[in-house]
């Protein structure tokens, strides 16, 4: 009888998490109608919408975060995000390629220096005690993580404060940086010559090269060869199998031998190959993730140039501008509109938005007010792939009955707080998070993006470092109730 | 709630890390049975669904064995026990 009831009880749940899921669906579907209707032009914001979507399914099913890709090799030992990150990434290099070769890349390179590597750092540390990067706690929040839904605002109010910060950090921008800003002759109301984030952009950043591999071996960037051999091959896919052959020589193949030995026999190479591929293939779910991840990452490069072309614009500033949308563009008129997935900077927009109806003047600043501007989030394409980022993962959590309302204890809040402000940091001096600045990066062959990760895994290291030091120190508190 | 980490009897211990997140549950988990000894079953409570996958894997990798499985409401409760000498491979 007992067994029967909780039997009811779990198909009553499940029959209530599906109504919530095709709640959600509906919802987002509603939207794009709606919006549709109202102007054609909106089919833009629900083509962010729905990747959006299809990558917070994909980032929940397969538990897919960044910060565990290296956090969990230091901490734990295990391997499978980094696998299925590397997989992704080479998926989303390959769609890129071809859509690279066919003049249809949305994508611009980013300047490449050492800044790339510090700002990987720091957000490698605030991702490993937030306990999630910034596309990891999106999806997270979706499975009803209070913990993850701290992080993502602390990333968002950390940006949009850290970009407008003038005054006395003025004092810490070099004599340099500030003399070269200036010279950039950046619109007035930009006021380049104020604020560290601006002297920082226009005089350290701005003035460091461009790399991408196609280009350094000399082939056309937006060329067959130039986007297939260069940025795929060389760029992504033999950086990433090396990276795969330390992680398997470090921390699997020991264990593998062990367990090979205990068959007998010696091991060979096709042992090692074997041991390598069962590396590849222990997560399934993680790897499927990332072959959906990457395919869908590639294609709305393809959807949002197609968009753009149709409209006859280059940014979605001009399609709000028609629409009558005027506020919160930026002085060049463009809105952000990454035309691939990112997650932070729509993070800043929209409490820049908020800040700026309480009265903060803060578009005149480069993140703000020259390029990303702070449009109004319902009409935000890039907040619209964010929200329904964690709509998707929600759907998802909801179907296999994981998701589960969870309140953050003051430990972990402070840890999301710290964890994210850094992120947030980190994702300004990087132009971006685990996903704009590595992720996307490695995979359209810009070489800033393996600096950043170099940093993230650093980073990783530092943040493992300490919560080894914490939990140890946690555990003895416990066990000093009893003999083990 | 704070983390707790009990012996219930000889060989039997308990760990609960229901509200935690990555890392918590799988850096805690490494640790009991790094501690524990070689036989002995830790009872495991966690409510984060990604920390399974990866002690999920870590155990499959350490050669430690989950026993038992199961999962409601978004609350797991796994039975691992302590089958390799977690200490020796950490070395």
């Amino acid at each position: 009888m007992e067994m029967n009831e909780a039997a009811a009880t779990e198909a009553n749940k499940g029959s209530r998490n599906q109504r919530w899921a095709l709640g959600i669906v509906g919802f987002l579907v509603l939207v794009s109608i709606l919006s549709f209707a109202a102007h054609e032009y909106y089919i833009y914001i629900s083509a962010y919408l729905w990747f959006g979507f299809i990558y917070g399914m994909c980032l929940q099913y397969g538990r897919f975060c960044f910060a565990s890709a290296f956090r969990d090799l230091f901490a734990v030992g295990v391997p499978r995000m980094v696998v299925g990150i590397m997989i992704a990434t080479i998926l989303f290099s390959f769609v890129s390629a071809f859509v690279t070769a066919t003049g249809m890349s949305t994508f611009h390179a980013a300047p490449t220096s050492i800044h790339a590597v510090i700002a990987g750092l720091i957000f490698g540390v605030g991702m490993v005690f937030a306990g999630g990067c910034a596309s990891g706690s999106l999806y997270k929040t979706g499975e009803g993580n209070g913990v993850s839904l701290l992080v993502v605002l602390s990333i968002s109010v950390t940006q949009a404060t850290f970009v407008d910060l003038g005054g006395w950090f003025n004092k810490l921008v070099p004599q340099s940086w500030h003399e070269s800003a200036l010279a950039k002759k950046l619109p007035a109301a930009i006021n380049a010559g104020d604020g560290w984030v601006d002297q920082y952009l226009a005089g350290y950043v701005w003035n460091q090269p461009i790399k991408k591999f196609s280009t350094m071996l000399g082939f056309k960037d937006a060329s067959f060869t130039g986007a297939f051999i260069g940025d795929f091959l060389v760029g992504v896919v033999l950086p990433a199998t090396a990276l795969l052959v330390v992680v398997y020589a470090f921390w699997v193949r020991k264990n593998y031998r062990k367990k090979r030995a205990a068959g007998g026999g010696t091991m060979t190479f096709r042992d090692e190959l074997a041991g390598y591929w069962g590396m590849i293939a222990s997560s399934k779910r993680t790897a499927l993730a990332g072959l959906f991840l990457g395919i869908a990452c590639g294609l709305q490069m393809l959807v949002i140039e197609g968009l753009r072309i149709k409209f006859g614009v280059k940014n979605a500033g001009t399609l709000l501008s028609r629409l009558g949308h005027d506020f919160g563009l930026s002085v060049s008129g463009t809105v952000f509109d990454p035309g691939y997935w990112y997650v932070t900077t729509q993070e800043a927009q929209w409490v820049g938005w908020v800040f700026n109806k309480l009265g903060w003047n803060n578009m005149d600043n480069i993140y703000f007010g020259l390029n990303n501007g702070i449009p109004n989030p319902a009409i935000n394409p890039a907040d619209w792939m964010s929200l329904a980022l964690i709509g998707g993962a929600a759907v998802m959590a909801l179907l296999s009955t994981e998701f589960k309302f969870k309140k953050p204890t003051k430990e972990l809040a402070v840890w999301a707080i710290v964890g994210g402000a850094l992120m947030g940091i980190g994702s300004r001096l990087g132009l971006g998070c685990n996903v704009g600045a590595f992720f996307a990066r490695v995979a359209m062959g810009d070489a800033s993006g393996w600096l950043f990760g170099i940093g993230m895994i650093g980073g990783a290291y530092i943040g493992v470092k300490f919560f080894n030091w914490w939990t140890e120190r946690q555990m003895a508190k416990e066990m000093a109730a009893f003999d083990l | 709630m704070a983390m707790k980490f009990e012996k219930k009897a000889e060989g039997l211990f308990a760990l609960d890390v229901t509200g935690y997140v990555c890392p918590h549950p799988q850096i805690y988990t490494k640790k009991a049975l790094e501690k524990m000894k070689n036989g002995d079953i830790v009872e495991l409570v966690f409510d984060n669904p990604s920390s399974s996958e990866s002690i999920a894997a870590m155990c499959e990798a350490q050669g430690n064995e989950i026993v038992e499985k199961s999962m409601a409401n978004g609350k797991y409760v796994w039975k691992i026990k302590k089958t390799a000498d977690v200490a020796a491979l950490a070395r």
